[in-house]
Parts: structure tokens; sequence; C-alpha cells
């Protein structure tokens, strides 16, 4: 029951992701960051099999960095997510693929428009305005779907997400520790303070 | 021909490897580079061949390279072996810091590209890399500057000061002069443009400058800068050379630039 969540505005990407390291219906750490900033500014939030997760994170990020310094070149968002897909497709292709699900956000150097991609164990590719992994779909699709903009600000894009998870703490059945925030802009990738303590009742 | 050379790894009667001796002479042809060590601060300067006419200057790939944000290159001698070298040393950079979550350190890179020289001097069907190269940056999470050279025999050492191609012995000891110990930014990148200006004759437009400071991306000095600092070095030594001559009263032209080795061919940068 790990959450994902992206969001996009006029000039940024949210990105959250649940704080709880699980292990079945044990929580082994309460303070898990489950994303990885790949260059300047885009982050990668990973979910799935534990390990897998990680793994593919890392070597994602090794790999950008390295293609970065071959070619003196910064990859844009589109092109670090044609990147990340490639490689999911090749390793589901593989023996033993890794089952992880991934949202990739980043604002584009040249143009300072924000992307999200929305990517799957199975490598599907898909640029989205906003979207969510795992359980949080079913939670939080709906809430974003009537209240979204494609130009909203920041402070209504973490209003939206106070939405999102007060929602998840509503609904879901196992408390996932709060979300990690961080948001993307041109100015690079830094964590935002997101009050995770409030209670909410269920109905 | 004695006949020594013919395969690598076969010594000489009297225990010269010819093969390595040959690429030290590469890397005597190639244009200069040369490192210097600051307080807080290291400086890459390197003599760039001058540009044809109908040469595209912007993407002509340059002397000084990247292996990782704290960690960068130099080199000297043959340009398209230095391709593979650099590309070896970006690829263990990334590699390391996938299995051990660190980024290299500066020692640990030299040796890693000293390494790779060295296989290249003692295994069949190749043959040496015509380099030599100056590795310079800062460790993770140290404010020690750090300047290291390797060559092609496989060799590396570490060096406050140190300059590596064609002219380097006159650099080097301009530099075993005027190099002192805890020289700060701005006497750091004097002292090396001035070094390079030893045997440069052609002035800013032939020279590259690369800073590294402590937990810093590498900073390539702007053209204009390196003009005005190549400007201020050469009213310096004009105004030196008058004070010498009013004092003596004689007529010798004082700064007389010295310059030696042969011509490097096309392909040597």
């Amino acid at each position: 029951m790990e959450v994902l969540l992206g969001i996009t505005g006029k000039d940024f990407v949210i990105l959250a992701a649940s704080k709880a390291a699980m292990r079945g219906p044990t929580i082994l750490k309460a303070e898990d960051d489950k994303t990885k900033q790949l260059n300047k500014h885009s982050l990668m939030a990973f979910s799935g099999e534990a390990g897998d997760t990680v793994q593919f994170a890392e070597y994602i990020q090794a790999n950008i960095q390295l293609y970065t310094m071959r070619n003196d070149t910064e990859l844009g968002p589109n092109a670090v997510a044609s990147f990340v897909r490639g490689e999911m497709a090749r390793s589901l292709r593989s023996r033993n693929p890794y089952t992880v699900n991934l949202l990739l956000g980043g604002v584009d150097p040249i143009t300072q428009k924000p992307h999200l991609y929305w990517i799957d164990y199975l490598a599907s590719l898909a640029p989205v305005p906003y979207a969510a992994h795992g359980y949080a779909q079913y939670y939080c699709l709906s809430t974003l779907d009537k209240h979204h903009h494609p130009d909203i600000s920041l402070e209504e894009g973490m209003k939206l997400l106070e939405m999102c998870t007060d929602e998840l703490k509503r609904r879901l059945p196992i408390d996932y520790k709060g979300v990690l925030v961080k948001v993307v802009t041109k100015d690079g990738v830094k964590e935002v303070e997101f009050d995770n303590n409030r209670i909410v009742k269920s109905a | 021909m004695s006949g020594y050379d013919r395969a690598l790894s076969v010594f000489s009667p009297d225990g010269h490897v010819f093969q390595v001796e040959y690429a030290t002479e590469a890397v005597k042809r190639g244009t200069c580079a040369v490192g210097v060590k600051g307080k807080d601060v290291v400086v890459l300067g390197c003599e760039k061949r001058s540009a044809l006419k109908l040469q595209d200057t912007r993407i002509t790939p340059s002397k000084i390279a990247v292996m990782d944000n704290h960690a960068v290159l130099a080199f000297a001698g043959l340009n398209a072996d230095a391709r593979i070298l650099i590309d070896k040393a970006r690829l263990e950079a990334q590699s390391h810091r996938l299995t051990v979550e660190d980024p290299v350190t500066i020692e640990y890179i030299t040796k890693y590209i000293a390494g790779v020289q060295q296989r290249y001097t003692q295994s069949g069907g190749v043959r040496p890399f015509g380099i030599s190269t100056l590795v310079v940056g800062f460790d993770p999470n140290d404010k020690t500057p750090r300047l290291y050279q390797t060559e092609p025999s496989g060799i590396y050492s570490a060096w406050k000061a140190n300059a590596i191609g064609r002219s380097s012995k006159t650099v080097r000891e301009f530099l075993e002069r005027n190099h002192q110990d805890d020289m700060d930014r701005e006497q750091t990148i004097q002292l090396t443009i001035k070094s390079l200006l030893e045997v440069v004759q052609t002035g800013a437009k032939n020279i590259e400058v690369a800073i590294m400071s402590p937990g810093q991306a590498i900073e390539m000095l702007p053209d204009d800068q390196i003009e005005a600092y190549v400007k201020s070095i050469e009213t310096e030594k004009q105004e030196e050379a008058a004070k010498k001559k009013t004092g003596r009263g004689g007529t010798t032209t004082a700064a007389i630039l010295t310059r030696g080795g042969g011509e490097g061919s096309e392909s040597r940068e």
C-alpha cells in the first residue's frame, strides 16, 4: 500500500511518496525516501518490489549522469522518460524483470514547462497532468479530475495534494506514515514542508 | 628498429619497453597542460591549438574533460586516445557511485586511470595510450585540493603544481620558481596563466582555463576574463622589463619567451 502522487502546475511539478517502508503488514521504517533525483531538474518517485525499486532507480540515476558527462548535454524530462521506459521495456523481456512503478517529474530547462510521466512495471509510459500509483489511484484521481487545472500555482497545488492525502487517510486501512513531498521547478528540486499530522476523521 | 619494439610486451636487452617510450614521446609533442593547486582551489590551464579559418570552434572538443561532478582531467598527447581513456574513467566514476554509494576520490580515479594505462603496456595486440593526464578535483566532503599526474607507463604521482606536454620542462621550472603554498583563487589562476604564457606565444585566444572549488562543478573561465588576465600579466612584464632597462641602462630586451620542442601533428592536442 505505497502511495505515489504527482501534480503539475504552471511552472512546477509536485511529487509525493509515502514514508512507510513495508514488508507484508509490518512497517520497517517510517521515514523512507522513495524518490531519486536524476539530474538538476528531474525527479523520479518509485514503488514496488522491495530491492527492485532502489536498484532500478540507482541504475537509472547513474546512467543519466554518465550520458550527461559523455555528451556534455543535460537531458530534458522527455528524454529521461524515454530512456527510463526503454530500460524498463528491456528489463521486462529479461529472465527476471524489475517490478517497479514510477512517476517522473521534471521541468524542461529550455522551455521551462513542467512535465509529469506515469510509468509502470510493464513499461507503459504516459505524459499526464497529474498521476497516482497503487491504491492512491482509486482514491485520488477523482479528486484531481475535479480540481486540477494546468495553470495552478504552487500553493493551489499543495492544497490539492492535501485534499488527496486527506482522502487517503480517510479511506486507506493502513497508516502509510504520511508523505514526503518534493517540488521540481526551473531552479531544481527541493523538499517542502508538509503537515502529515492533521487528523482526518472517517465518515 | 632493433626488433625489440615489434611486440609491445617485449623488453629490449637493456630493460626498455620501447613502445612505452614512444608513447612518452607522443606526449611531449602534444600541446601543454598545466595544473596548479591553491589553498582551496585547483586550476587547470591548457594550450589550445589555434583553429583553422573554417573550423567551428564552438563544437571542437576541449582538452579538459569532466569525469564526475567533482573530478576533472586535462591531457597532453593523442586526442583520440584520450577520448577512450576519459570514457573508461567516466564509466568507473558512475560504477563506483552505484556500488558503494559514494563518489570516487581523486586518488582512486587517478589510480584507476593509471591502472588502465599500465594494462595497455603489458597486453598483447594493443599499444599504450599516447597521453599523460592531470587529474584534479576535491574528494567528497573534503576541502583539500588534489592534483595528480598519470603517464603512459602507468605511473601516477601527486603534485602541488605540474605541467605536461610540449615544453612542459620550461613550464615546470617556472612553476618551481613561482609556486607558493596557500595561494588564493586569484593568485592561482594568475600563476596558471602566467606559466602557460611562458610557452604559448599567441596569448589569450589559445588558452583555456578551468577552475575547481570544493563542492562545486567545474567552472570554465570565460574568454574575456582570460584575456584580461593575459593583458595584466603582459603589462606587468613590460613594466618589469622597463625597470631593468633603466636600472642597468643596457640594451637587452627582457622577457624573451622560451619555446622548446618540435611541432606536433594535427592529431595532437
